[in-house]
């Protein structure tokens, strides 16, 4: 695990939204993520790309530690994530820091710029000077220094979320997630975010946990993609390989309905797979594959059991039938029932 | 000499002086927009102008009430009953005392019932609101919000009147009552506001980064409604007073002889309608300064408004 900076390990989270039954009360559960195992190198970019109600911003909510999960196993490096934020030490909240989507809920309206990036020094750093290190931080994401004075109402959306990114490396992280940060801006400001966003991980040697549902995005940023359904993993592969060779019947819905405008783009993309319905509510996942749904190779098997991940090729996994032996397939049903949970010590 | 804050390698210098002037220079900017937008509202003004003079009056009611000496115990049965007229503004009621003057006078028991029981109710009410919210949905939050919930179904004129049967009537012990009975709007308000900030995502920015509750609650969330607490104190003084007249009115709040508005009220009503003023001019008194507070917490929503628009 050593070049690991994080490791997921069958991370379920479940969210109790009620219960139904007078006399047997049974909980109503969303299994926004339900058994997710994925690791991140460090350095990398880790596209996690999903429909919305796929779980994935969950996903960044317990790695921030703004939820506990329910099940699995989370570490930074070799330091346990499972408990949410009020359980963990500082040290490690200095290490991984978040990009929310909405900068204009994730800044404080009646907080300067200043002190909304004195926040996470005074925390974090307190020997430097602090002064010091807002301007240092203006520079570094290009805002002009007299925007310390400034209160978010009076930024524009993109200037929002510039300061939000660097409140963010205010901490000096190694890990930052982005969960969708450039989805609520303009088209004309998300390369420039985007653009920063690059440079600054080569300056600090950031590893990012990108979160988005805009896989045009990840071909230009992401190193690895994984793509999320119904709150579990269906396919993860390098970038490249990923979007030549995309595997999974859903990842390659998702490919053939991207947007293009040249003929050259057109034959770049897979076999047309024409999208269906709509992603099922994760309060009443289907049973066997979540996909089988909307899947046009959808076989008797997927209405009954959950496929497994399986090695498609050199660092390339997938989670669907039409990759496992029938034989094999048996096999690992039968043995599919629940191992040992990895608990938080 | 001003220290020189120069960031390595990059073009931006700026001294501690220029950032401080920068930073004051704002305030001022903001202060004087929002002076602007209030002065421009003519219902903010007259009621901000009432209620500066509603206060100056009750602050030197010694030097500016004619017969300052008529707010104590006092009786000119030679002058009883009199109808305004240029040596008694107001007249005088039943024993010979000026209705200007114990009015004067009054103002300040309004008001000193208003701020003393806003005093004790705001900082309660709106930390216990805090808290509340903050931790929704935990045992802290159905505590303080059934608490809350049993004070609110208690009728206050009749605590106030249990607490006077066992207590005896008077100012103090009114005010008691009322406080009693007023901090749990404040816990409501405040929890709906801050249950609704909990969610915003610069709260799990602050809590993730590492930030002490104190910081979030009093840095963070409570920042984001001083406009409406505002505004519900300046409407509370109104409320306050006429709860405090009611008290008055039907004896729980200031004795006689002191000059309570709601006391004179009562004790003017007998003469009605012959001796219309000895109940009708602090019966305008109360109307003023409620009036006053009443317009100027519309001025401050309509401040506020526009200032989150």
């Amino acid at each position: 695990m050593t070049d690991h900076i994080l490791s997921v390990r069958d991370l379920k989270k479940h969210f109790v939204i009620g219960h139904e039954g007078t006399v047997n009360r049974k909980p109503i559960t969303v299994k926004a993520v339900d058994g997710i195992s994925f690791n991140l190198h460090a350095g990398e970019t880790f596209g996690l790309v999903g429909e919305s109600g796929s779980g994935k911003s969950t996903v960044a909510y317990i790695t921030v530690g703004m939820y506990q999960p329910t099940e699995g196993a989370i570490y930074f490096r070799d330091q346990d994530l499972f408990a949410d934020s009020k359980g963990r030490p500082l040290a490690l909240k200095k290490e991984i820091q978040i990009v929310f989507q909405d900068p204009g809920s994730s800044l404080n309206p009646r907080r300067s710029i200043k002190q909304i990036l004195e926040l996470p020094l005074r925390i974090h750093q307190p020997d430097k000077d602090r002064l010091t290190e807002v301007l240092r931080l203006l520079e570094m994401v290009d805002l002009p220094p007299d925007y310390m004075h400034k209160y978010p109402q009076s930024l524009s959306g993109g200037e929002k979320q510039i300061v939000a990114i660097a409140r963010a490396l205010a901490t000096d992280p190694s890990l930052v997630i982005l969960d969708e940060p450039t989805s609520a801006l303009d088209v004309s400001v998300q390369g420039k975010v985007i653009n920063l966003l690059i440079r600054l991980q080569r300056e600090f040697n950031l590893t990012f946990l990108f979160i988005t549902h805009d896989l045009s995005l990840m071909r230009n940023v992401a190193s690895r993609v994984a793509i999320m359904y119904l709150g579990k993993i269906c396919e993860v592969a390098e970038a490249a390989e990923f979007f030549q060779n995309p595997q999974h019947p859903y990842t390659q819905m998702l490919l053939s309905s991207i947007p293009v405008v040249s003929e050259e783009e057109e034959a770049a993309k897979p076999e047309k797979i024409i999208s269906t319905g709509e992603i099922p509510s994760p309060v009443n996942i289907p049973q066997g594959c979540s996909f089988h749904t909307r899947c046009p190779y959808a076989m008797d098997i997927c209405k009954r059991v959950d496929p497994v991940m399986v090695e498609t090729g050199a660092g390339h996994v997938a989670r669907c039938h039409l990759f496992e032996q029938p034989e094999e397939n048996l096999t690992q049903v039968l043995e599919a029932e629940p191992g040992p949970i990895p608990q938080s010590p | 000499m001003a220290q020189q804050v120069n960031v390595e390698g990059f073009a931006s210098t700026m001294t501690r002086q220029q950032v401080r002037e920068l930073q004051r220079k704002n305030r001022r900017e903001n202060l004087g927009r929002a002076w602007y937008k209030f002065s421009r509202n003519p219902l903010s003004t007259i009621g901000g102008t009432t209620v500066v003079v509603v206060v100056l009056l009750a602050i030197f009611a010694p030097f500016v009430a004619p017969y300052p000496e008529h707010a104590k115990p006092f009786t000119d049965f030679a002058n009883a009953s009199r109808p305004p007229s240029w040596e008694y503004p107001f007249g005088t009621d039943e024993i010979g005392r000026d209705i200007l003057s114990r009015v004067i006078f009054g103002f300040r028991f309004s008001l000193s019932m208003g701020i003393v029981v806003l005093v004790i109710v705001v900082p309660v009410g709106v930390l216990l609101g805090l808290i509340a919210g903050y931790y929704q949905g935990t045992w802290i939050d159905t505590t303080v919000m059934r608490i809350t919930d049993i004070f609110l179904a208690v009728p206050p004129l009749i605590l106030a009147l249990a607490i006077a049967s066992v207590l005896e009537p008077n100012l103090f012990h009114s005010m008691i009552a009322i406080t009693l009975m007023w901090w749990p709007w404040y816990t409501r308000l405040v929890y709906g506001l801050a249950s609704a900030q909990r969610n915003e995502f610069y709260v799990a920015s602050a809590e993730t980064t590492g930030a002490g509750t104190p910081h979030i609650l009093f840095r963070e969330i409570l920042p984001n409604m001083v406009s409406p607490i505002f505004t519900k104190i300046s409407l509370d003084m109104g409320w306050v007073i006429i709860i405090g007249s009611m008290l008055s009115f039907v004896g729980l709040g200031v004795q006689p002889p002191r000059p309570g508005l709601g006391t004179m009220v009562a004790s003017g009503a007998k003469y009605l309608p012959d001796q219309w003023w000895i109940a009708i001019f602090p019966a305008l008194g109360i109307v003023v300064v409620v009036l006053g507070f009443n317009l100027l917490g519309d001025g401050l929503r309509d401040l506020f408004a526009a200032e989150e628009a």
